[in-house]
């Protein structure tokens, strides 16, 4: 609502704040990138001779190719995964539901690069699985040779984009839409086929859409399973072995951004104007039927099949963090805790450096978010829509194009006090994963804002306070539980991250968790040590969750939904 | 005893309230247009209207909110039009009483006056007796979700008067409770303002809630005031036809009033004719009430005195509701509504039946145009 522009100094001075920020430490960085991509590298004219190179070259031709492959592969395998559990839950009375819907958050909350070793050795040419059969029928699956590690890997890790958005759509189809098909003469596939499909489409795009931009961007899998024939891998190992003056590098970032915001205009497409949510009062999802005991079981088979394959990077993490010797045996020779001493003892500076980052980058992640919310939607700025828009670009911005858009651009900056350049500080990498996680922490601010009645803040206001106490009292304490999921999204994933991270760190000492277990899986020998610090960052990223998931809902059962009901007319 | 006397305390300062020429656009959509009005200290004042009307966006003008208006908002004399509605010192009631659900009762209505920098001590007081005064100190450590929607609408009451308000704005603060809770709360709400003489404004589209509680009513419509007056003034003496129309149920004829044998004669153009007391001349509408006419079938006995109109016509349907009976009567081509107050055993009409009706002319009241 349009509010006095007299008042309106201090949000504009805050907005302004926010903009420096979001051009200084993203637009910048990336437009720099952009430029550099189509300059001439000797005389700096504007050119596609970059381009032309890059495509001349059967190297990037290669990879290009192979990156593509792996998306597109790993959205199908994805789909294959996601599409039996949406099935299930949305259409049976299946007991398993909780058990699926747990299968969807497992996989989250560690990083695909950190199960990617352990995946080998319980997938590989002589891992557990390959042993066995070989053992029992003479065969050997080649699970993970080549690109096909990338794309198992890859569909494990991200299959829950596609299962939540799918049951989510799937669940938003009204009994009545089923129904009154069913009513003018219309039933099995064909009833599928013309009403659910098309129902539960927008939903399944926008999943499929942010896998393929995901696995599309990945850095840390290629590289840990030592497949450099993809774009990502490449970006990063022509910055950090030929220099960052190297126009193959930016050339590849600009490719990695087109197809990022392809993708995102993909499932922007599908769901403008789709945004089915065609459930009535008191109705909600298809209409569910009763399984018949066979059927019973062949659900939960296939859950159980497919829980062990998305378990398997937890499993063999485990078992390696805690195994002595694992080399062509099905289990590890004996167990011992010693890896876990050993990172304790020598590598404690990893976890402490990534609580340090992590937890800094999602404090400034809400702080943002809340401050872009609240000038979004509570104020009449002009442009203030901007400051949306740039903060949920982020999305589409690779770590590997932001780490290299810094290095480009923050190498020549040197800080004050310190004398060292911005990009080596360690500071550049809480920012680069400030920004990084800022599109989720901004969602989950203005979800969390827009659920705060208007009428609560003017209620405030009427009875003496200013603005600024009224954010402070009202506003800000009804947004906690969203403001703390924020935080607590943008931490874990931050707490994980490697693409861009693996571009900054410029010393040991300044490393994170993740790229310490990049350092440690490098060597056979630190496979035992990489395993437990990944376990550490699962457990990490885990208890954060589980805290959060209890705090919301206790601030939840206090505040009745009623209440919120009425207070938000 | 304290409590009585910061009710005297209060009744001073309640004051009065003054609008002049006020309009308020959203965007290019213009919802107020140049208002006008005066409310008196004390007085419990209503604005009433549709929804779409402006009446909510007139209160909100006033609490400070919305866009800024043109023209003045002054209370007790003094220009608020500009000041932010942390400054105003106005209570406002929100229609969904706007209760914070992070904090408890107690928490809710010590709010404003934290804000205003009281010591601790006479916040607790205070607090306390304006809980007294609602009737729910017992409930002061609840949180409103526990609370049914009637003691909601009292926490919300009790929360805007313990910082004692210059004037108390309510927002349609009863169209959330059902509908005896509602009547047994708009008692109460008066009751409250009667004891802190509080100079009260009242926004409601439900007319019955307006006649029952205001001193008096302002109606509007489509963002122009139609006429102030009380409840009465407004029924018995309408200034326009949406007035007419808006408060009660209103017959109305379309015609001309021309003088004949020097009184005034209203004419429609199928030929009714209704002899006026006054009326102006030319182009006009005459209004007059279901319960003012007297139904009977045709060719009995004449009622309504000497001077009584009648007109004959055709019943076309009856509805029975409980204490009276309406018949619609087509006269000419004019559908009329009347109203016969229903006795046991009573000898009804039905519809096709011819019937006769008959009404007092200084019951008509003539509008021009």
């Amino acid at each position: 609502m349009t509010s006095f522009s007299r008042r309106q100094w201090a949000p504009g001075a805050v907005g302004l704040l926010l903009a420096a920020f979001l051009v200084v430490f993203l637009v910048v960085p990336v437009v720099k990138v952009i430029f550099v991509a189509f300059q001439d590298p000797n005389t700096g004219a504007v050119t596609l001779i970059n381009f032309v190179d890059f495509f001349n070259t059967s190297l990037f031709r290669d990879s290009f190719v192979n990156s593509l492959y792996v998306a597109g592969t790993s959205v199908i395998v994805a789909s294959v995964i996601a599409l039996p559990l949406a099935y299930f839950t949305t259409r049976f009375n299946f007991g398993g539901a909780v058990l699926i819907q747990t299968l969807g958050i497992i996989p989250l909350i560690m990083p695909p690069f950190v199960g990617a070793v352990a995946m080998q050795l319980l997938l590989g040419p002589n891992g557990s699985v390959n042993l066995l059969l070989d053992e029992w029928f003479g065969i050997n699956i080649p699970f993970m040779e080549g690109l096909n590690g990338v794309v198992l890997v890859e569909s494990v890790h991200y299959f829950p984009f596609i299962l939540i958005n799918l049951s989510a759509a799937l669940n938003n189809i009204d009994q009545a839409m089923e129904e009154s098909a069913q009513n003018l003469g219309s039933s099995g596939l064909r009833l599928f086929r013309r009403i659910v499909f098309p129902l539960a489409m927008p939903g399944y795009v926008a999943g499929a859409s942010l896998v393929f931009l995901k696995v599309f961007d990945d850095l840390g899998t290629p590289l840990l399973l030592n497949i450099n024939t993809m774009l990502a891998p490449q970006a990063y190992l022509r910055i950090s072995s030929i220099g960052i003056s190297d126009p193959m590098g930016y050339v590849i970032s600009v490719i990695l951004v087109a197809f990022s915001l392809f993708s995102l205009w993909v499932s922007l497409l599908t769901l403008r104007g789709k945004d089915y949510a065609t459930v009535q009062k008191g109705g909600g999802g298809l209409r569910k039927r009763d399984l018949r005991p066979w059927e019973k079981a062949g659900c939960y088979a296939v859950v159980v099949l497919i829980l062990l394959l998305v378990l398997s990077p937890h499993i063999g993490l485990m078992l390696l963090s805690f195994g002595t010797v694992w080399s062509y045996s099905v289990l590890p020779d004996a167990y011992t805790v010693d890896h876990y001493l050993r990172v304790f003892g020598t590598a404690s500076q990893y976890i402490t450096n990534t609580l340090l980052y992590a937890g800094l980058a999602g404090l400034a992640d809400v702080i943002l978010g809340t401050a872009i919310a609240y000038i979004v939607w509570r104020t009449g700025l002009a442009g203030r829509k901007w400051l949306d828009y740039v903060g949920m670009g982020a999305v589409a911005i690779p770590g590997v194009v932001l780490g290299i858009g810094y290095l480009r651009t923050f190498y020549d900056f040197q800080v004050p006090v310190i004398d060292k350049p911005l990009a080596s500080w360690w500071v550049i990498i809480v920012v680069a994963l400030a920004v990084r996680r800022l599109p989720y922490a901004l969602r989950a601010c203005v979800a969390a804002l827009q659920q705060v009645s208007e009428m609560l803040e003017e209620a405030a206001e009427n009875l003496g306070a200013t603005k600024a106490r009224t954010v402070w009292r009202i506003t800000v304490p009804l947004m906690s539980g969203g403001i703390l999921a924020g935080f607590v999204t943008s931490f874990a994933t931050a707490s994980v991250e490697l693409s861009a991270t693996i571009m900054l760190v410029s010393a040991e000492s300044d490393a994170p968790l993740a790229y310490g277990i990049y350092e440690f899986m490098q060597s056979a020998s630190g496979r035992g040590p990489g395993a437990a610090l990944g376990i550490i960052a699962v457990v990490i990223v885990g208890i954060g969750t589980y805290v959060s998931h209890r705090v919301i809902e206790r601030g939840r059962r206090e505040r009745a939904p009623d209440v919120a009901l009425a207070a938000g007319v | 005893m304290s409590q009585t006397q910061s009710a005297a305390q209060r009744a001073t300062q309640s004051t009065d309230v003054t609008i002049e020429n006020l309009s308020l656009s959203f965007g290019t959509t213009e919802v107020l247009k140049g208002i006008d009005l005066t409310i008196g200290r004390g007085e419990f004042f209503t604005f009433l209207g549709p929804s779409g009307s402006g009446k909510s966006t007139l209160l909100r003008a006033i609490a400070g909110f919305g866009p800024r208006p043109s023209g003045r908002i002054l209370i007790g004399g003094e220009e608020v039009t500009r000041l932010p509605p942390w400054k105003r010192n106005l209570g406002m009631v929100f229609q969904s009483y706007a209760l914070w659900p992070h904090m408890t009762v107690r928490r809710n209505v010590a709010f404003g006056l934290e804000e205003r920098k009281l010591p601790r001590e006479e916040i607790r007081r205070r607090v306390e007796a304006a809980l007294e005064l609602v009737g729910l100190l017992d409930l002061a450590e609840r949180r409103p979700s526990q609370l049914s929607g009637g003691q909601q609408q009292r926490v919300a009451l009790a929360r805007t008067i313990v910082v004692e308000p210059r004037v108390l704005l309510l927002d349609e603060p009863l169209s959330n409770l059902d509908a005896n809770l509602r009547v047994q709360m708009r008692r109460e709400i008066l009751d409250l303002q009667r004891k802190l003489s509080l100079t009260t404004i009242f926004v409601t589209h439900d007319q019955e809630e307006a006649n029952t509680t205001s001193d008096r009513i302002a109606v509007l419509n489509d963002g122009v005031l139609q006429q102030v007056g009380s409840p009465v003034e407004l029924y018995d003496r309408p200034a326009n036809l949406f007035v007419a129309g808006f408060l009660g149920t209103a017959n109305v004829l379309e015609g001309r009033v021309e003088a004949q044998a020097g009184r005034p004669l209203f004419r429609t153009a199928d030929g009714i004719e209704v002899p006026l007391i006054e009326g102006p001349d030319g182009p006009c509408s005459i209004v007059f009430r279901p319960q003012n006419l007297v139904i009977v079938a045709e060719g009995g006995e004449p009622a309504g005195g000497a001077g009584a109109v009648k007109l004959s016509g055709v019943v076309r349907h009856r509805e029975f509701l409980g204490s009276i009976i309406r018949y619609a009567v087509e006269v000419a081509g004019n559908v009329i509504l009347v109203d016969d107050s229903h006795q046991r055993g009573q000898v009804t009409l039905d519809a096709g039946e011819p019937a006769d009706l008959f009404f007092n002319p200084d019951e008509v009241v003539a509008l021009a145009g």
